[in-house]
Order: structure tokens, then sequence, then C-alpha cells
């Protein structure tokens, strides 16, 4: 045990024996692990602990940490859950050096560090020796240096953080474009040289094994899917190998909507950043308002959050529920070739959540609603009584249709039964959560398994299907959308009266040095927020776990031996919203 | 039987197809004729739920928000900003822009000499209008806004922003109730203060006087003593 820091030991005295050599130091909660033995470490609690989901793994460059010297310049996070026992998560983090960052990949343990990994490696420049595929993800291929990085300076950088001082109180107004002009807001590698430029190869060979597949006496040809197909739910592209019409291998190119959403987030103050993560899911901004403010609230202990409030944000957040999962339905049916007509019909219900969103919000859709300690507006009983109405009559009238114009439907069976399966074993470790994981028959929500806000007063049930294809998923959010409304019902029965925030906080919170990550399970599943906090009015390091995204990581598994009109279908049955893939 | 699921959910959509219809034939001859027909969907909405805008339109709620405005008092044209700066700073998309004013000797004072919003990057969060401490900044409600030119038709100067409170009362019946309740409220207790104080001042003289008559007759009984 030599070595091992004295509060290591104390918070987990019957590991440490084993993973003594490993584990060289502690902070904040978190083990820091030699990079040598990160592989070890994780196996060792794969296997042995039972920390089966690797729910986040993030990047962080410790160029300000307050120890610079002691500290290698980069290090990367890995947050651990059990699907099985439920509970707080294990955190580890391992460091890497300024000069040649490197750290062994995960992704042969689990599988689901492909694309965060890739992501990393494109924002921050570590490399992981051993990921099968290390490419840019949501960057170009192209693009030159890390942005994630605390040196790089975007196109039109004007201050470390927010609020900038030219805007008050000589706040003579410039345009940014006046401001920085062209040519002085890009970075250019030495010696570069336009004129013998060559232009990165990015075109591949698509990556997966298809050997199981029966070979057909046909062409394998590659199509280009999207990004601007149709049915790609937005600008996405997918790179199909096909043999006739079966897809033998896939690859995804993501990052068409990518704004750095990450960098503009800790230039922003705590409070600017509620907005922000409106505009992750833009269909369910008030779970990403619900996540972010929890995740914040988390470090600050003093912030009590009023009875009313907490039962607002409930209620907020299971409507949200309900009409996602109602627009995933109809999406899907878009998918299927349903063009448009039925996929109005599970929207409609949508429109009047989104009337009573845009009452107590404001806005339908940026609703901006939450606040540290509170929500930002009380409701009235006028809007309390819309609610009842629309979550007793309405909600269950349209699921009720949905099922009946689905369930049984012929055409829906045969397009949706056992296509896309994916297994238990797979889901667990490919990362995804939500309705695809639940849908494979793993009982995890973590409304249940580590109940936050006060979700563990009401009485739902935790929804599983066992079929793991796109039929179960579909199943899984009718039925979670019902369990839903009975949660509504529940809730706005016994909303409290009272104020709806605390003492109100001031505009530029500081909150004390440390750091957390916090998930909800949000429509589309585990909305993680990982946030350092050094001390000061901005976060030092915040990082979305974005559903999506990581569900993206089993899309290539699901979709190879179907047919090229499946695997749309299966896209469609993951739901993602490109707002919050590509961050 | 094969199919019967098929024909169930064709009876869901013969169902929408007839609602619609009966929507529309409602308000025979056209439900989109005259322009600027306000639409108000009701809980118990049933058939047409898309509204053909522009000829129709939404009502709005009143905490809807579109980009901030200025209030100043109709009655004194007096601007309700006291150039504080919170707006400036709270704002996420930065794109306020303030300049204090100065008296003739170059002390700051408490008004806005220029004030700008930066509508084409304003995110419409609200925060400012959140955060004001005077009730100076509020969400307007227009939202048709559209112009040729970026610079400068989109960036808003004061004369722009800058709407009477009687536009304000109409915009925000409620808000604007609350305020006025607030500021009787204010006003009753500043009353009551005065009076109190008037009150106490009164009691304090009376018991001056008391005290000096007392006093008085002291000196009196001692100078009678001697
Ligand atoms: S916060 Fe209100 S009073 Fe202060 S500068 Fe902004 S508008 Fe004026
Ligand atoms: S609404 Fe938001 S973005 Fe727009 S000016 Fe106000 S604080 Fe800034």
């Amino acid at each position: 045990m030599s070595g091992t820091p004295e509060a290591v030991v104390k918070k987990f005295p019957h590991w440490i024996e084993k993973m003594s050599e490993a584990i060289v130091g502690e902070e904040d909660g978190v083990w820091i692990v030699k990079p040598n033995a990160l592989r070890a470490v994780a196996k060792y609690l794969k296997e042995k602990k039972g920390y089966d989901f690797l729910a986040n793994v993030a990047g962080v460059d410790n160029l300000l940490h307050p120890n610079r010297k002691e500290v290698d310049r980069f290090e990367v996070v890995y947050h651990f859950y059990s699907t099985e026992r439920g509970g707080d998560y294990i955190a580890i983090k391992a460091r890497a050096n300024a000069e040649n960052p490197v750290l062994p990949s995960l992704v042969p343990i689990f599988p689901t560090a492909d694309f965060q990994e890739r992501e990393i490696w494109d924002l921050y420049g570590i490399k992981f020796t051993g990921h099968p595929n290390l490419r840019r993800i949501l960057l170009w291929d192209g693009f030159f240096g890390h942005p994630m990085r605390k040196d790089y300076h975007e196109a039109y950088y004007e201050e470390e953080h927010r609020p900038y001082n030219s805007r008050y109180p000589e706040g003579h107004y410039v345009s940014q474009e006046d401001r920085t002009p062209w040519k002085n807001n890009l970075v250019f590698p030495n010696a570069f040289d336009p004129e013998h430029w060559q232009a990165p190869e990015i075109y591949y060979e698509v990556g997966q094994d298809f050997k199981n597949i029966e070979k057909l006496k046909t062409d394998r040809i590659v199509v280009n899917i999207g990004p601007q197909h149709p049915s790609t739910h937005g600008v996405l592209r997918m790179i199909v190998g096909l043999e006739g019409e079966t897809v033998t291998g896939l690859e995804l190119e993501l990052g068409y909507l990518h704004r750095n959403h990450e960098k503009i987030g800790e230039r922003n103050t705590y409070l600017m950043n509620i907005p922000f993560t409106d505009r992750l899911d833009y269909i369910t901004s008030m779970t990403n308002n619900f996540g972010y403010v929890l995740a914040v609230e988390k470090l600050m202990p003093k912030v009590v959050v009023p009875e009313r409030a907490e039962y607002l944000r409930v209620i907020m957040a299971e409507l949200t529920r309900a009409m996602n999962h109602l627009f995933a339905i109809g999406f899907l049916l878009n998918d299927m070739g349903a063009f448009y007509t039925p996929s109005l019909y599970a929207i409609e219900e949508r429109e009047l959540i989104l009337d009573l969103f845009e009452m107590a919000s404001g806005s339908r859709m940026m609703c901006n609603y939450m606040r540290f300690g509170g929500v930002a507006h009380d409701v009235d009983e006028n809007w309390v009584k819309l609610a009842i109405e629309l979550v007793h009559n309405r909600l269950p009238r349209a699921l009720d249709e949905m099922e009946a114009l689905l369930t049984t439907n012929e055409i829906m069976l045969a397009r949706t039964k056992n296509v896309g399966y994916l297994s238990p074993k797979d889901a667990i470790a490919y990362g995804t959560s939500g309705p695809v994981l639940r849908g494979s028959g793993v009982p995890y929500d973590i409304r249940k398994a580590e109940p936050y806000s006060i979700y563990d007063r009401f009485d739902f049930d935790l929804i599983t299907e066992e079929g793991g294809d796109v039929y179960a998923r579909y199943m899984m959010r009718i039925r979670e959308a019902r369990e839903s409304v009975r949660i509504l019902k529940q809730a706005l029965r016994d909303l409290p009266g009272g104020p709806v925030m605390g003492k109100p906080l001031p505009y530029m919170v500081k909150i004390p040095a440390n750091e957390a990550y916090t998930h909800i399970e949000a429509p589309k599943g585990e909305l993680g927020f990982y946030i350092v906090s050094d001390g000061t009015p901005n976060p030092y390091r915040y990082h979305v776990r974005a559903p999506s995204f990581v569900n993206l990581n089993s899309l290539a598994t699901m979709a190879v031996g179907h047919k090229i009109a499946d695997a749309i279908i299966i896209l469609g049955s993951i739901d993602i919203v490109l707002g919050e893939v590509d961050r | 039987m094969f199919g019967s699921g098929i024909l169930k959910g064709l009876g869901v959509t013969l169902k929408h197809i007839t609602t619609s219809y009966l929507d529309d034939v409602k308000s025979i001859p056209t439900r989109y004729a005259g322009g600027n027909t306000i639409i108000r969907q009701p809980m118990n909405e049933e058939g047409l739920f898309t509204i053909q805008y522009p000829e129709e339109r939404r009502v709005l709620p009143e905490r809807f928000r579109y980009v901030p405005m200025l209030i100043y008092d109709a009655e004194t044209g007096k601007d309700r900003c006291t150039a504080c700066g919170i707006c400036a700073k709270v704002c996420p998309a930065q794109c306020i822009w303030i300049v204090r004013d100065q008296n003739p000797d170059g002390k700051p004072i408490p008004e806005s000499r220029e004030f700008y919003v930066d509508i084409a990057t304003c995110m419409g969060c609200g925060l400012c209008a959140e955060f004001c401490p005077f009730d100076s900044i509020k969400m307007n409600h227009d939202y048709e806004l559209s112009t040729f030119k970026r610079y400068p038709d989109l960036v808003y100067d004061k004369e722009m922003l800058s709407v009477p409170t009687t536009y304000y009362a109409q915009l925000y019946p409620q808000a604007w109730a609350e305020e006025q309740e607030r500021a009787r409220q204010k006003a009753e207790a500043k009353q009551k203060r005065a009076e109190a104080a008037a009150a106490r001042a009164k009691a304090k003289e009376a018991a001056a006087k008391k005290a000096a008559q007392i006093k008085a007759a002291a000196q009196k009984q001692s100078s009678t003593d001697v």
C-alpha cells in the first residue's frame, strides 16, 4: 500500500491492495492512475467490481492548473457506473505530458470509448494507442490545431472570459468583423504554403468486418448518404458499404453542426450557459436546462431548491419526455416512408405542450427556464388547469391513437421486427442509454438507479423491452411516455404552493473549486455534464456527455447485415438530434 | 386476421381527415381571408393544427420574448435605465453595448448616452430583462424584424430600442399591474415611515418641552428654596 495517498486508502479500503501499484494519487474524489495501468484498472472495475458502464470520457487541459509545475498538461477523466447496482460513479483519471500526449485506448474493453476518444483527439490532441480508427470526428480532417486547448484562440477571439470589458461603460459599438479583421484570426501551420498544400485524404475504406455476411455475386460499392438526405435527421453523413442492397459496413461523418459548445461554455459564466444548453438537443431544451442546473447545484453546497420549483422541474422534464417520444415515433414513420402526414399526427400534442412552455418560460423551444436554486418564472392556476387537462385527456388519447395506428400494423411489424438487433451486452458495451439501452432489456434508468431531484417520490415503473430491435425501441417509447403521464398526474396533483426561487443569486456566481459529473435521464438517454470549477465565475472545464452522440457508437453494429432502407430506420430508432451530436 | 392492423391504422387516418375537414368548413367561405387573423388554439383543439402565417397569427402569451426594448416614462420622458451595466454583463451573447453618460465635470451619472443591442447576435434569452434591477429593459413581442442590411439595420440604437411605459403596460398587463402594486406598496411604506418619523419627532419635541418645563420648575423650586 506504500505510496497510496491516505484519502484513497480511506475511501476504497478493499480495492487498494489490488490496485496500489496503479494509483498515484487522488484529487476531488477521483483516482489518478498511471497511464500504463489504465487498462488494467478499467478491466478490474468492469470485471471484478461490476462497473460495466463507461458513461463519460472527457479531456482536460491543465495549462492553468494551480499546481501546473507538478501536474502533466493533459488529463483524461473516465466515469464508470454500474448498470446492475445503480448508485454513484467511480472516476479515474490519467495524465499525459504536453510534448507527446499519449494514453492507452480503452476501446478494447469499453467499445463506447470509440467516439469519445476520437473527440478528445480532435479537440485536445491526445493520442490513444490501440484505438482502431483514431481520426478527427467533429472537425474537418484538414483542421490545424486542437481548439479545446486553453491556449487556442478561436476566430473573433476577444477575451479569455465573458463579460467582455469593451461593452461597458464605454460600449461604443464595433462589429466583430471590424474588430478582428479577416486573417488576424487565423492560425497557420509553420511554413504553410498554400500553393503546394494538399487536402488530406478523407475518403476511406468503410471499416467494419463483414466476414460473416453471405457473399453475394455483386460488386461492393460505397454509397454516401447525407449530409442533406432527408432521413438523416439533420446534417449527418453516413458512408455505407453495400453488396447488393445489404449493408456491409457503415461509417459516420459528424460535425456539420459543430459549434464547439464546450469552448463557448468555458468562456461563459455559469449563468450564461443555461440558454446555450437549450441549443444542444433543441427538441428537449427543458431537460438540458435541468441537467445543467443540477450539475452546477451539485457544486454549490448551500443552494436549496424550493419544493414548488422541484415539482415544476419534474413536470417540465416529463412533458418534454412525452413530447420527445411522440416526436421520435413520428419521425421513425417518416423514415419508413410514411411521409409527413402521420408524423404530424404524432406532434399535434407537442404544439399544446409547447404552448404551455411558452406561457411559462416565454419561448417554445429555447426555454431557458431553470436557474440555479429554482426556476425562472412561476406558473399560474390557469396554466396548471391546462396542464391537467392535457395530461389527463389529451396525452393518453394521443398515445392510444399512435398505438392504434402502429402497434399491430402489419407494415410496421414487417419493417421493424428483428431489424437492428442490439444484444443487452452490446448495448452496455457501446454505452447506449435511454430507450435504446432499455429496449435491449437492460433495466437501467437513472431516475431509478440514482434518483435525482424528487423522482424518488413518484410511483412509476421502469420500462424495459426484451426485443432489442427497432420495434422494441418503438414500444419502449410508447410505454415510457405512458409512465411520464403517470408521473405528471402525480406531480400536478401534489404541486405545492410557495416560491419558485430561493434566495436570488447574483448574476455572477462563484463556485468553490471542485469537480463533478452529474447525469440525468434525458428523453434520449444519459445526459451528463462534467464541470470543473476553479473558484472563478467561469467554469474551468465544461463537458457535455450527449446521449445521441454516444448512442451512435452502436449504429454500425446494428445496421450491418440489413438492407440499406433498414439502416435508415435503425438510425431513426436511435432518435438523434444533431444539435447534440455535434455540439 | 392479417391486415386488421392496417385497417385500424387507416381508421385513425380517416378520423383525422374528417376532423380537420370539419374544422376547415366551419369558417366558410375561407379561414384565410382578411389577413392578420389571430388564431387561438385552445386545449381542446381538434382538427387543424397548422396556422397559415402571415394571414393568421398566434396569440402571444405575456412572457413571450423576442428581442429587448428599453422603457422610458411616458409622462416625464425620462429613461428608466440608470446605465448600471448589469444587462451588458449578464448577456450571454455579449450583444449589449452601453456608454454611460457624464456630467460636464466628467463624473459618471446614472444615465446612458448610447445604448446598442446587436439583435443579429441576440439569442432572445431574456436574461437582461430578468436581471435588470430597474425594470428598464424588457422583451419586446415584435418578431417581424427582417431588413436588407445586417449593418447597421440590425444594430438597434437607443432610439430604436426605446418604448414608452404605455406600450409596456399594454404588452405586459400582468407584470405592469404587479409593478404598479409594488410601487404603490413602496410609496405607502415610505409615507408610513415619514408619518412615523413625524410622529416620533413630535413626541420627541413634546418630551423635550416637558423636560424643559420640569427643569424650569425644578429651578424655580430650588430658587425659591434659596
Ligand atoms: S440593467 Fe437595466 S438599468 Fe442597468 S444598464 Fe441595463 S437596462 Fe439600464
Ligand atoms: S435577450 Fe439575452 S442575448 Fe438578447 S440582449 Fe438580452 S441577455 Fe443579451
